[in-house]
């Protein structure tokens, strides 16, 4: 894809300037939740508004990843009945919404992020402790 | 310096071991070929004190502690029951026996295996550019030589007042609820506790598991106890006393002798463990009372959902959270191939950096594997990693927790083993076991598949892992 391929050379050519890291918000317990705050090192790259919907958006997924609801249950109660062997078979609800998350960031970072030299990691590459973002060197968007 | 985690000398490129640095720049051209050629899975260099297997499908503790001994006395049993018990209670009663007794069985050693296998739910090590920024938020002086105090950070939950404590290994502060295992050298999420007897720890991927194998068990060993129980009575009708019935059928005795014991404690343990699920408490937490009430704030549990019902589907059937680890990704090829040209340059860096950093720079080194520690001239053991950061060394005699319960065997390190009363049963039972055989958890249990030098010494998974691959 030409756009992966934009993307992994500005990572390749583009010296890192910054790294901000938007850690999770624990107030309602366990279940991932990341900051909603705008960092300030972002300011001058991007549009508090837009960041904060992507930052939303991410968390209404993992959200739905962690529901518990019917689906989850019926998913748990037949899993428990086969001893846990359909977990090695089928893939859960989880990683269901993680792929969704992998596919949102991608585009958020290819409509939005890389154009004005910043790149979000998928928060799954670090363990759903942060959201990474890289900020890149101003003179990497002359191109 | 945090490269040194990603700059192994791969054992697959050397065909001899080469502990001095100059015979590598002949095979400098072979090195810097061999990486690209086959680029290495993310479990060969995970830091933590764990076990791979199948390529890192399978991940299991370091120490497998009497998982051994927990199959063993299973299948002993099973099997007994099968040969001696089952024809004449199929004979005198109903053909159901053996099938329900069947199902139970394979039930136990599944539940036990996906316990034993499973990763619990450990927590990656914070990257360098996170451990960085984390220590720029605290605002820490600097550290010249001394372990800086401890970091805490409060947070509310649920409107309840929660403590966040810093992670110096895993350069991170953990998420409620998690917790270090200083066996295996990981943050896990949802820690309950490490158990010996499944060698392994349990937290939110395989409480699950663990809870379905106790079940079962409790089930099964009761069921057992029955079958035998009424086998020896109808045997011993008719005047021809228990003696007659046991000497017809001897292995119903050691079956007795094994339920007998097992019944009581398994029943017990399943039991307080229900009462765990019921009220969304783990082991790690009831034994710490950390939401008991003892303090004069009223305290209650944050992570409840208040409703036992609610409680229990969301423990037991809640959705699957995937492993963090991502054990069979593929390092990224620019690290590997880095790691071979530098290799020459690296031991004078790595020196200077230990020398000039103090504190920061043992942390940091503290994750480099032995293989590159023997080939660096640092000179580091690889004994000393685990002292600085998890409390009393990871590797220092476990023997004297053998006897305590399952739940003690959490991170000691920070906190008294103080166990409340209910885990005496377990106690005793687990004691009386350990007289049955080595009470050291750390003996290398004969199945392990690794490399023969892999003692107590050489506890880094890295070596392990990546001889383990060599052998593939």
């Amino acid at each position: 894809m030409a756009e992966t391929h934009s993307l992994q050379d500005m990572r390749q050519q583009a010296a890192v300037a910054a790294k901000v890291f938007i850690q999770r918000d624990y107030t309602n317990g366990t279940v991932c939740h990341f900051q909603t705050k705008f960092p300030s090192e972002l300011e001058s790259r991007i549009d508090k508004q837009q960041f904060e919907e992507t930052v939303r958006t991410l968390n209404n997924l993992y959200a739905e990843a962690e529901k518990l609801g019917s689906q989850s249950y019926i998913e748990g109660c037949l899993a428990c009945l086969t001893a846990y062997i359909i977990f090695l078979c089928m893939e859960t609800h989880y990683e269901k919404v993680l792929k969704k998350i992998a596919k949102y960031i991608q585009e958020q970072n290819d409509k939005i992020y890389t154009p004005r030299g910043l790149l979000l990691t998928d928060p799954i590459e670090r363990g759903l402790r942060v959201i990474e973002v890289t900020v890149f060197e101003e003179r990497s968007l002359t191109r | 310096m945090k490269n040194c985690e990603y700059q192994q000398i791969d054992p697959r490129a050397l065909p001899t071991p080469t502990p001095t640095p100059p015979p590598h720049l002949g095979h400098d051209s072979d090195k810097t070929e061999e990486p690209k050629r086959r680029p290495r899975r993310k479990w060969q260099v995970f830091p933590g004190n764990n076990r791979f297997y199948c390529d890192g499908r399978i991940i299991m503790a370091r120490q497998s502690g009497v998982l051994p001994l927990t199959l063993g006395l299973i299948l002993i049993t099973s099997v007994l029951f099968f040969i001696f018990d089952c024809p004449f209670l199929v004979k005198h009663l109903t053909s159901c026996i053996p099938v329900i007794g069947g199902g139970l069985f394979v039930f136990v050693v599944i539940t036990l295996l996906q316990t034993s296998l499973t990763d619990p739910g450990i927590l990656p090590r914070a990257t360098p550019d996170e451990a960085a920024d984390i220590e720029k938020q605290i605002n820490n002086p600097g550290n010249t030589g001394y372990r800086p105090p401890p970091r805490t950070k409060e947070i509310i939950i649920n409107q309840q007042m929660v403590k966040l404590k810093y992670c110096f290994t895993c350069k991170m502060f953990r998420p409620p609820r998690t917790s270090h295992c200083s066996l295996c050298d990981n943050c896990v999420e949802r820690f309950d506790h490490h158990c010996p007897w499944v060698g392994n720890c349990v937290g939110k991927r395989n409480y699950r598991f663990f809870y379905a194998f106790i079940v079962s068990l409790s089930f099964l060993t009761a069921f057992i106890f029955g079958c035998v129980t009424t086998h020896l009575a109808l045997r011993a009708q008719g005047g021809k006393g228990l003696v007659f019935a046991l000497q017809e059928s001897p292995g119903s005795a050691v079956e007795l002798v094994i339920c007998f014991f097992a019944v009581w404690s398994i029943l017990g343990l399943s039991g307080f463990h229900t009462y765990l699920v019921a009220s969304n408490l783990t082991t790690n937490e009831d034994i710490k009372g950390s939401w008991s009430g003892k303090s004069e704030e009223h305290v209650t549990n944050p992570y409840s959902h208040k409703n036992i019902f609610i409680n229990c589907c969301s423990v037991l059937c809640g959705p699957m959270p995937p492993s963090l680890i991502d054990r069979r990704g593929l390092l990224p090829a620019d690290e590997s191939v880095q790691t071979a040209g530098v290799d020459i340059v690296l031991p004078t860096l790595a020196t200077k950096n230990v020398c000039t950093q103090g504190t920061k720079g043992l942390l940091e080194s503290a994750t480099i594997p032995p293989l590159l520690s023997t080939s660096c001239p640092q000179g580091k053991p690889p004994s000393a990693h685990t002292c600085p950061d998890s409390g009393p060394a990871v590797n220092s005699d476990p023997s004297p927790e053998l006897p305590t319960s399952c739940g003690a065997r959490h991170t000691a390190s920070s906190h008294g083993d103080n166990s409340p009363p209910r885990h005496a049963k377990t106690r005793s039972k687990k004691s009386k076991r350990a007289a049955l055989h080595i009470p050291n958890p750390s003996f290398e249990v004969p199945v392990s598949p690794t490399s023969p030098d892999a003692g107590p010494s050489s506890k880094r998974r890295g070596h392990e892992g990546a001889s383990f691959a060599s052998l593939h």
